[in-house]
């Protein structure tokens, strides 16, 4: 049973000048989590925005929990609960003034609203600010009220778009963990990110995209192992590049990549811990001694390099 | 239907919350209008002769009411553009709520705004001299056609919020549009002194014809314009009407279907 599908979406800007979706088509079975993963400009908000009945395509059709969004916009909000990029509340009320006013509007009764929100403070950990304004709150905390509000009535399909960017290291986490918490309750979840470790470390099933089409999809080890084996990462003094480059390219018996900042050569290997050894036999016998030799499983940052020829582009903090 | 209208509500709800949280907001934007009343009435008041009995307050108070009213529209649409830029609207766009909710509650809370602020005006027009000759009826009627164009107004800044996206840029342009509009008028000052041209911009301009229809309201008939026995001076309650059923059919469906295309 499908919770979310879409089925060749086409979406241009700009009078047709700037294509955002290229027949994209995705679907996410109930009850699992899909992470849409791609650079900015992939066309990431634009498919969660169709989705989320904000914005129309130009053609394809997309379903919400069986419910055409085009056709009955209204009945999927209903169902859907969408927490964005930035967090969408209002700055100048308080968390609870939030959440009560969400609750209203998702048509709860008073003493409903009043009680929801405090449930949702209680469960995202804001209740002992719950009488602040949120403009006094953290980053990890807005986008936590943020997510609060999106759950009001329960959603059967949440949107996430970008939960945690923008956040510091220890908001990431603390939203992984409610994030977390919230999948194993059996909500169907479609999560945009592009941070590679989090669609990782979130998601069944990942949907890389590039350019406004899907380019490739599976589970986070099925997309890893299409790129292929382990490499081996040996960084060094710079004035030491050039032979540790030779060294690791007779091991590996394939073309080392040098990341020149980091001082970092690596390559493809297939004979794993042996390789390991023999480079380091090598390099003693050539007295160089490396800062940090290891083997490395591919990343999902392997992986969009190996899939779109370029690597993500993460900004760090967009305003 | 039902439902729209308490979704409306909810919305005019925050607004009115924000200045409970924020009360500064609404200190200052009722200081604002009570400082114009003293300024006008003690600098202008004692060099510009009006002929009428009460002297210039009388004049003057119809006019800063309509000011008033009419700066009003730039924080409507500095909120809106606020809202569209935090995502705010996104989110509302994603509830199972009427679409017009959003707008209207806005502009009922404009109006909620609105009243206390001619109150508290009012209040301070009357501690320098100003006195209504007509009947009660009458005054409050005046005060229902300034509400009333308010109302008009503030889906002007529906419509600029909506558009313009950038809160202190549409602050400043809605300023550059009202600021003169309120000057070059009868607001403040008889416009037989203004240069011609200008004579007929105030003739026609709906500050003149709201500010004449307040004074006619409050007990004042007094001629304006370029021309003698102008329309708009003959009959300012018509001519204010009729702006304001403009204003209205005209934004009403530019801002309804600017929000609904809000996220195109």
């Amino acid at each position: 049973m499908k919770s979310i599908s879409a089925e060749h979406l086409i979406k241009t800007y700009d009078k047709g000048t700037v294509r955002a979706l290229d027949d994209l088509s995705l679907d996410v079975a109930e009850g699992t989590v899909l992470s849409v993963l791609g650079p900015n400009g992939a066309g990431k908000t634009t498919t969660v925005r169709i989705l989320a009945t904000l914005l129309k395509p130009d053609s394809g059709s997309a379903h919400v929990a069986g419910i055409d969004v085009i056709k009955h916009p209204d009945k999927v909000r209903e169902l859907i609960g969408l927490s964005g990029q930035y967090a969408a509340v209002d700055e100048t009320l308080t968390g609870w003034d939030n959440l009560v006013m969400f609750g209203r509007l998702y048509h709860l009764g008073k003493q409903q609203s009043i009680n929801r929100a405090n449930e949702l403070l209680e469960r995202f950990s804001l209740t002992d600010s719950a009488r602040r304004p949120i403009k006094t709150y953290s980053g990890g905390m807005r986008r936590r009220l943020d997510l609060a509000a999106s759950l009001i009535v329960q959603p059967k399909v949440l949107f996430l778009d970008e939960p945690t960017t923008g956040l510091d290291p220890r908001g990431r986490m603390e939203m992984w963990g409610v994030i977390e918490e919230l999948v194993k309750g059996g909500v169907t979840l479609l999560l945009t990110t592009q941070y590679l470790e989090e669609a990782d470390q979130l998601a069944d099933e990942i949907a890389v995209i590039d350019h406004g089409k899907v380019i490739a999809r599976g589970t986070s080890d099925a997309l890893k192992s299409q790129v292929g084996g382990e490499r081996l990462e040996v960084t060094v003094e710079s004035a030491q590049i050039a032979e540790t480059t030779k060294i690791v390219e007779q091991i590996s018996g394939n073309t080392a990549h040098l990341d020149a900042a980091l001082r970092t050569i690596s390559a493809p290997v297939s004979t794993g811990s042996k390789a390991l050894m023999d480079v380091l036999r090598a390099l003693d016998a050539a007295q160089i001694h490396p800062l940090d030799v290891g083997l490395k499983r591919p990343s999902l940052d392997d992986v969009f390099m190996a899939l779109t020829g370029h690597v993500a582009e993460v900004e760090v903090e967009k305003k | 239907m039902k439902n729209a209208i308490l979704d409306s509500l909810i919305i005019t709800k925050r607004q009115l919350l924000q200045l409970a949280r924020v009360p500064e907001v609404l200190i200052f934007s009722t200081i604002q209008p009570v400082m114009f009343v003293l300024l006008f009435r003690f600098v202008f008041g004692g060099s510009i002769s009006t002929g009428q009995p009460g002297g210039y307050v009388q004049l003057l108070m119809p006019g800063i009411f309509v000011q008033t009213v009419a700066f009003t529209l730039a924080a409507t649409a500095s909120g809106l553009a606020e809202d569209m830029k935090k995502g705010l609207i996104d989110r509302f766009r994603s509830l199972p709520i009427a679409r017009s909710a959003l707008v209207v509650g806005r502009t009922l809370g404009d109006s909620l705004l609105n009243i206390l602020v001619l109150v508290v005006m009012a209040a301070a027009g009357f501690a320098v001299g100003w006195r209504p000759t007509s009947g009660i009826l009458s005054i409050l009627a005046a005060f229902l056609f300034l509400l009333m164009f308010g109302y008009a107004l503030s889906w002007t800044g529906i419509y600029a919020g909506l558009a313009v996206r950038d809160a202190r840029t549409v602050q400043n342009v809605s300023f550059l549009i009202t600021f003169p509009m309120t000057f070059l008028s009868n607001a403040f000052a008889p416009t037989t002194g203004m240069p011609k041209a200008l004579q007929y911009v105030a003739e026609w301009n709906p500050v003149s014809t709201m500010v004449a229809a307040c004074r006619e309201l409050f007990g004042l008939k007094i001629e304006f314009g370029a021309t003698a026995n102008s329309f708009p001076s003959q009959h300012p309650l018509i001519t204010s009407l009729f702006y304001m059923v403009l204003i209205m059919v005209i934004f009403i469906p530019l801002s309804v279907r600017k929000y609904k295309n809000s996220s195109n």
